[in-house]
């Protein structure tokens, strides 16, 4: 016992020097993520804000000022006024602005006589989502801008239903605050799956493990001694993105540390587990990368729910999404920095990603021999 | 049982078999190989790149999966108790496994860990080793800084930080320079006389037999033989004669000889030439006459390359590499292109200028000096040789020659230009070879083919021509469609020389052109740079290969990279003729050299 | 000289094509990527669970909750009795919306005062909470015109009349399919000239190649041309797999498409070669392309709107070839647009191409020796 632990320390010692002095090594574990976390914490955001409006009045009116009023009092929208629709056409064409808001020159007329006069609304769909995004915030607007008419003129309600909105947990609906808990995600994967898998098919590529196995250090000992630096650099990537999720860009964190802790832990464990199978079958940098970035990186990006939506992708990639540990590890995140602990989503998910450790430790233990064939 | 007498085999293998790939396809790696090493000796594994001594060594310390057979190391079956065996042997395998962006001391505490050497012992026996390897001074040093030597010193002291039973090296001494190469020796036998230590080493250089008490000679996957080394070489006693004639060119001389019957191999040595006969064919008479010249003919004693020559040429193993053996043709001859050559020099010019000029020439890799103000003039049809160990600067000078590096300070002149800044179409005129025969392993032979004959400008039917000559002189038609991934090294040599041949070029860069390919393939390889030289193209090549200077007309002998010596291999030689020294080899002369050119630092 | 570039050509692609490695970057990744992507990544919702705490029990209620329900987007995944419930679903993601109707839901709806209905939603995905949000806004919307005019209330004096156009249903894979065109052809040039030249490095042919006749000139087009040839085929399956296998439609023309396609594609081989002449090792080769790859299809318009970015951010965009082919693919397929539409994206497109290119000759100079 007392010799195995000197033959580790051995190890551990020269994976440390060697962490420090490779440069591949620092790019993957911190340029990497430092750059992923400044673009979604800056860059990087789903919300539309001052979405740029053509409004053509053809016959403007205090009708058509108020409405136009209640849109620029809103965060959401910047207005451009047109009297005629075709140059606000080639503004639309030309990708000037998203949308265009008509009132044809009937309009108030319409509306004072028999009611329910149309507000035109054309929306550029080719960015599905942005454009659901602009039609949502448009019927609010019209929804309060009805509600205040009413009130103004002492009359019924505008609309029989008033909804209220409650957003939990996320009551600004701020998009970074989803995305940026959901990078730690990304950031373990980079360590643990693709630095794991790059630096072992190194040493099968110069030697290096040839004469470590003809040693008395036992397999186990080799492999302990990759797991746990790139454990520890892991979990520091860990760290490093919470603080500079909460204290530069703002995101709330509302769960416990320990549990944040224990679930980081058991997501890298099966990181590692992935990273030190894919150098078993790929003795060589270059496909390990590969196979690396397909198997991990990509699915941790679309198929975790990052920032995609997982129920409502099509059944097979639905199931498939099943087998990706980060789906499990993103969830989580997002309830622990948003929500808290809440265990009813802790519990499945982290029973999963152990399961997950355990399959993918157990596999690349059973695959590593002291052997080259 | 590490203490048993005498008789009882350090290692023994019985029947040892290896495939590699699928069982459909498979590579025969070994076959039914029955051998011992006995303990408290060295014995030798010899034999050229792919003879199946790496997949052998591996075997042995357990890396491999035995797939039929059975192996003992001291006493411990190895398929049944890999774990009792390794406990016992230290194995160190091929461009040891150093990491590189460790310091020295780094690595070798690494394996004092790794081995379980505690840390008081460690204390005497680190000193120990350094001493032995004189890697004291370095400690400090990345080991990916060191120089070839050091770095296979570091990766012995790291197997010996324990000491083993049985050590296994695989070829600890490749790309080694001489002196090194010497110390590694030395190292060796000292371990062998003061620990008892049974060590099998694997080696492609043959002289080496020599240096062991029992030789393994591994042939494509079979064992040729394995005798005492000297007992191999005494088959060709009788039989090896240096044979030397006034006012004949040396290489007339050998390809005259090589073609006489019952002369079963001809090697330049400096100026002579150096055959061996085939068993039972008469001795050379010393009246024969080579183009009506008399010959002076001595016998010598039999080195273990003849034997091993006389052995593959005489049908002894399965596959001999199918070329042509006897040069029976002047094969590079004009007329087998059916395409003009490019045109010859002026013959004034050729006279007056040498073809390759060197002067002051001088590199720098930040405030390290690769090569140092070196100088050398090559004459048409001249071979020239760059002689020196890995890191010597020879590869730096040959890239500047090429135009491939830029050179610090210092003039150089490749047929009039520097190909740094003379138009592409002065490359035309060159041929290269690359170190490691560099291919597009992807494409077939007939693609490599293609595309070197467009990138050297060749047109149709020349271009079909020159194709079609190639891989008929290089009897590679069979491989015409092979992937050359998967051709055996000594067609990929011959690939790379008809790949830089093409073109007809009027001088010829050959960098390392015969590492680890087999004698007859070298010998083969000679024979078609030896018929170039006589039609007049002139051959630059850098070797660390002491047996291959001697094909050299010239040499420059680089240490550091400095000049040490310019010359004709027998006027080196010559150096450094003593009493006790009567038959100097080349390397002999070269580390006399190396420690004269030493001395004046040390002072 | 197009002889010796021909044959640098076709040695290229043979080296590309016969090394299975190669191949595997070429077919591999970009089937995973095309399938992943143009199903995994979208931004419509369907199915979305929803639990209903109906306290009114009345006619109307039930009509409102049945036409949450009679879409396609909602499912209920759970009925509520007491308000306690509400937060346990929602915290354990069973829901992602829940409605509540309040008791005074009917009396308020016939006393013409505003009838309250809870939308609460879990905004952990905000960007799926907002998509929530205005599906079910729209849907009580509906609701109360229908009932106004049922009821015969005054009708209130103006409606949306809302219009997509381009993409009428607002199919999001519409917008990310053509994306993928402009990404994967990314990924397969850079990845094939990138690595192109550390190949040939790491074999030592590259030397080889050096003492031949070839200029330098001859040695970069022979690298790059192969690039374009690679990455437009590339690119013309991948717009085939978008038209007949998604289904996208295809309505501007194949010219401005495919000019931008030659703009971008000869901008990403400058930057493939500019990472190659740094890189000694495919590894190091791979890892610059990785590196460059991630931001430049992060802030590139693929998934997430460039407006949305911060104004230092889009204008750093500019530099990225990738924002301006994504605004030409989409704008041919979606749009119907022609040549004269991208001209400022087309100059963008074309003066990165040209530094880049500029670029990787002079470090290639310098990189060779």
């Amino acid at each position: 016992m007392n010799e195995s632990l000197e033959r580790l320390s051995g190890l551990l010692r020269k994976e440390g020097l060697q962490i420090l002095r490779d440069p591949s090594a620092l790019a993957i574990a911190f340029l990497l993520p430092a750059m992923l976390l400044i673009i979604f914490g800056y860059g990087v955001t789903l919300d539309p804000h001052r979405v740029a409006l053509a409004v053509v009045s053809e016959q403007p009116d205090a009708l058509t000022q108020s409405f136009v009023a209640q849109l620029r009092g809103t965060p959401y929208f910047s207005t451009e006024s047109f009297t005629t629709i075709q140059p606000a056409e080639r503004a639309f064409d030309a990708d000037r602005v998203s949308a265009i808001v008509w009132f044809r020159s009937n309009f108030t007329r319409q509306g004072f006589t028999n009611g329910a006069a149309p507000i035109g609304i054309i929306v550029n769909g080719v960015d599905a989502n942005t454009a659901r995004l602009i039609e949502g915030y448009l019927q609010q607007t019209w929804a309060n801008w009805l509600a205040m008419r009413s009130r103004e003129h002492g009359l019924p309600a505008g609309l029989p239903i008033d909804p209220e909105p409650r957003v939990r947990f996320n009551p600004a609906v701020r998009s970074r605050d989803y995305l940026v808990p959901g990078l730690i995600a990304i950031v373990m994967t980079l360590t643990g799956a693709l630095l794991t898998a790059l630096v072992i098919a190194r040493e099968w590529e110069r030697g290096t493990l040839e004469a470590l196995m003809a040693t008395r250090a036992t397999i186990r000992e080799i492999l302990l001694a990759k797991l746990v630096p790139y454990f520890l650099l892991g979990m520091g990537g860990m760290v490093a993105t919470l603080v500079l999720a909460v204290w530069l860009f703002g995101v709330p964190f509302h769960g416990s540390l320990l549990v944040l802790t224990g679930v980081s832990a058991l997501f890298l464990l099966a990181a590692l587990g992935m990273g030190l199978l894919i150098s078993s079958v790929a003795r060589n940098q270059f496909v390990a990368g590969q196979i690396a970035i397909i198997v991990t990186f990509l699915p941790a990006f679309i198929l975790s729910g990052f920032v995609f939506d997982i129920g409502s992708m099509p059944w097979p990639i639905r199931l498939l999404t099943h087998i990706v540990a980060a789906r499990y590890f993103v969830a989580t995140l997002q309830s622990l920095f948003l929500a808290g602990d809440i265990w009813s989503v802790i519990l499945p998910n982290a029973l999963a990603l152990a399961v997950m450790a355990v399959i993918f430790l157990g596999a690349a233990r059973l695959r590593a021999r002291k052997r080259l064939d | 049982m590490a203490s048993a007498p005498e008789p009882l085999p350090a290692l023994s293998l019985e029947n040892v078999c290896h495939r590699f790939g699928s069982p459909a396809r498979a590579d025969t790696a070994l076959a039914n190989v029955t051998a011992i090493a006995p303990a408290g000796a060295v014995s030798g594994l010899i034999g050229p790149d792919g003879a199946g001594k790496t997949t052998l060594l591996r075997l042995v310390a357990g890396l491999l999966r035995l797939q039929s057979g059975r192996i003992e190391v001291l006493g411990e079956d190895v398929a049944r108790n890999p774990d009792a065996a390794r406990a016992r042997l230290g194995y160190m395998p091929q461009r040891f496994g150093l990491y590189e962006d460790l310091t020295v001391r780094e690595n070798l505490e690494l394996y004092a860990k790794v081995q379980n050497v505690a840390p008081q012992a460690w204390m005497a026996r680190g000193s120990e080793l350094m001493h032995m390897t004189g890697l004291a001074p370095f400690l400090g040093r990345l080991a990916g800084r060191l120089s070839g030597g050091m770095k296979q010193k570091l990766g012995l002291a790291c197997t010996l930080v324990r000491i083993p039973q049985l050590l296994l090296l695989d070829e600890p001494t490749v790309g080694v320079d001489p002196v090194s190469r010497r110390e590694l020796w030395s190292i060796i036998d000292h371990l062998v006389r003061t620990e008892r230590l049974t060590v099998l080493v694997s080696t492609s250089y043959l002289d080496e037999a020599e240096r062991c008490q029992r030789v393994l000679l591994l042939h494509e996957g079979r064992l040729v033989s394995a005798t005492e080394p000297a007992e191999f070489a005494a088959q060709t006693r009788g039989r090896s004669f240096q044979v030397s004639a006034a006012d004949i060119g040396k290489r007339q001389l050998q390809a005259e000889l090589a073609q006489r019957p019952g002369v079963l191999d001809a090697t330049i040595q400096g100026s002579s030439v150096r055959i061996v006969t085939a068993a039972g064919a008469p001795p050379p008479s010393a009246s024969a006459r080579a183009s009506g010249r008399a010959l002076s003919i001595v016998a010598v004693p039999p080195r273990f390359e003849d034997s091993f020559v006389a052995l593959l040429k005489s049908g002894a193993t399965a596959a001999a590499p199918e070329v042509p053996t006897s040069g029976e043709r002047a094969p590079l001859a004009p007329e087998h292109g059916a395409a003009p050559a490019p045109a010859p020099l002026p013959a004034a010019a050729a006279e007056a200028e040498p073809v390759i000029l060197a002067t002051q020439l001088t590199r720098r890799f930040g405030d390290f000096i690769a090569v140092d103000a070196i100088s050398f003039a090559v004459q048409r049809g001249e071979i020239f040789g760059l002689l020196g160990a890995n890191g010597a600067g020879k590869s730096t000078t040959f890239r500047m020659l090429c135009g491939l590096l830029p050179a610090s300070s210092g003039t150089l002149r490749v047929a009039g230009y520097d190909l740094r800044r003379a138009a592409a179409s002065a490359r035309a005129r060159i041929g290269y070879m690359a170190q490691k025969f560099s291919l597009y392993a992807d494409l077939s032979v007939r693609e490599n083919l293609r595309f070197f004959a467009s990138a050297y400008r060749l047109r149709d039917p020349q271009r079909r021509a020159r194709i079609a000559w190639a891989l008929e002189e290089f009897a590679l038609g069979a491989h015409a469609d092979a992937v050359s991934r998967e051709l055996p090294l000594g067609f990929k040599q011959r690939l790379a020389l008809a790949c830089a041949l093409l073109h007809q070029p009027e001088i010829l860069f050959l960098d390392e052109p015969t590492s680890g390919v087999d004698p007859l393939a070298r010998r083969d390889f000679w024979r078609r740079i030896n018929a170039l030289a006589e039609a007049g193209v002139t051959v630059l090549v850098t070797t660390h290969f002491m047996e291959e200077a001697e094909y050299c007309d010239r040499l420059a002998v680089l240490a550091q990279g400095k000049v040490l010596a310019t010359g004709d291999p027998d006027s080196l030689k010559a150096r450094v003729r003593s009493a006790e020294h009567p038959q100097p080899t080349m390397e002999d002369a070269f580390i006399a050299l190396l420690e004269a050119a030493e001395q004046p630092q040390a002072a | 000289m197009w002889r010796a570039v021909l044959a640098l050509i076709v040695k290229e692609l043979l080296a590309v094509l016969k090394d299975p490695r190669s191949r595997m970057v070429l077919i591999v990744p970009p089937l995973i990527q095309l399938i992943v992507f143009g199903y995994a990544a979208t931004f419509d919702l369907n199915r979305v669970p929803i639990a209903v705490y109906n306290r009114d029990h009345s006619q109307a209620s039930r009509e409102l909750v049945a036409r949450f329900l009679g879409t396609r987007i909602f499912t209920q995944a759970a009925v509520i009795h007491n308000a306690g419930q509400i937060n346990p679903l929602i915290d354990a993601r069973k829901v992602d919306l829940v409605l509540s109707i309040d008791p005074r839901f009917t009396r308020d709806l016939l006393t013409h005062r505003p009838a309250p209905v809870q939308l609460i939603v879990d905004g952990r995905d905000s960007n799926t909470a907002l998509i929530i949000l205005g599906y079910a806004n729209s849907i009580i919307t509906e609701f109360s015109l229908r009932w106004l005019q049922r009821h015969g209330a005054p009708p209130a004096p103006a409606l949306l009349d809302i219009r997509a156009r381009y993409n009428p249903t607002l199919n999001s894979q519409w917008f990310i399919v053509p994306g993928i065109i402009a990404v994967l052809t990314q990924v397969v040039t850079l990845l094939v000239v990138g690595l192109s030249v550390a190949r040939e490095r790491e074999a030592g042919t590259f030397d080889q190649l050096l003492v031949t006749p070839f200029t330098q000139g001859e040695i970069l087009l022979g690298k790059g041309l192969p690039g374009l040839l690679i990455g437009g085929i590339e690119a013309s399956v991948i717009i085939l797999a978008a038209v007949f296998w998604f289904g996208v439609p295809l309505r501007g023309s194949l010219l401005a498409l495919y000019l931008g396609l030659f703009l971008f594609v000869a901008a990403v081989i400058g930057i493939g070669l500019m990472i190659s002449s740094l890189a000694v090792t495919q590894q190091q080769a791979l890892l610059g392309a990785f590196l460059f790859m991630v931001p430049s299809i992060v802030l590139s318009g693929f998934a997430t709107p460039i407006a949305n970015m911060p104004p230092l951010i889009q204008e750093l965009t500019w530099v990225n070839p990738m924002r301006h082919i994504l605004i030409i693919v989409r704008g041919v397929f979606l749009e119907g647009s022609g040549v004269r539409a991208f001209v400022p994206e087309y100059l963008a497109l074309a003066a990165t191409a040209a530094l880049s290119l500029l670029a990787a000759g002079w470090l290639f100079r310098k990189r060779v020796y």
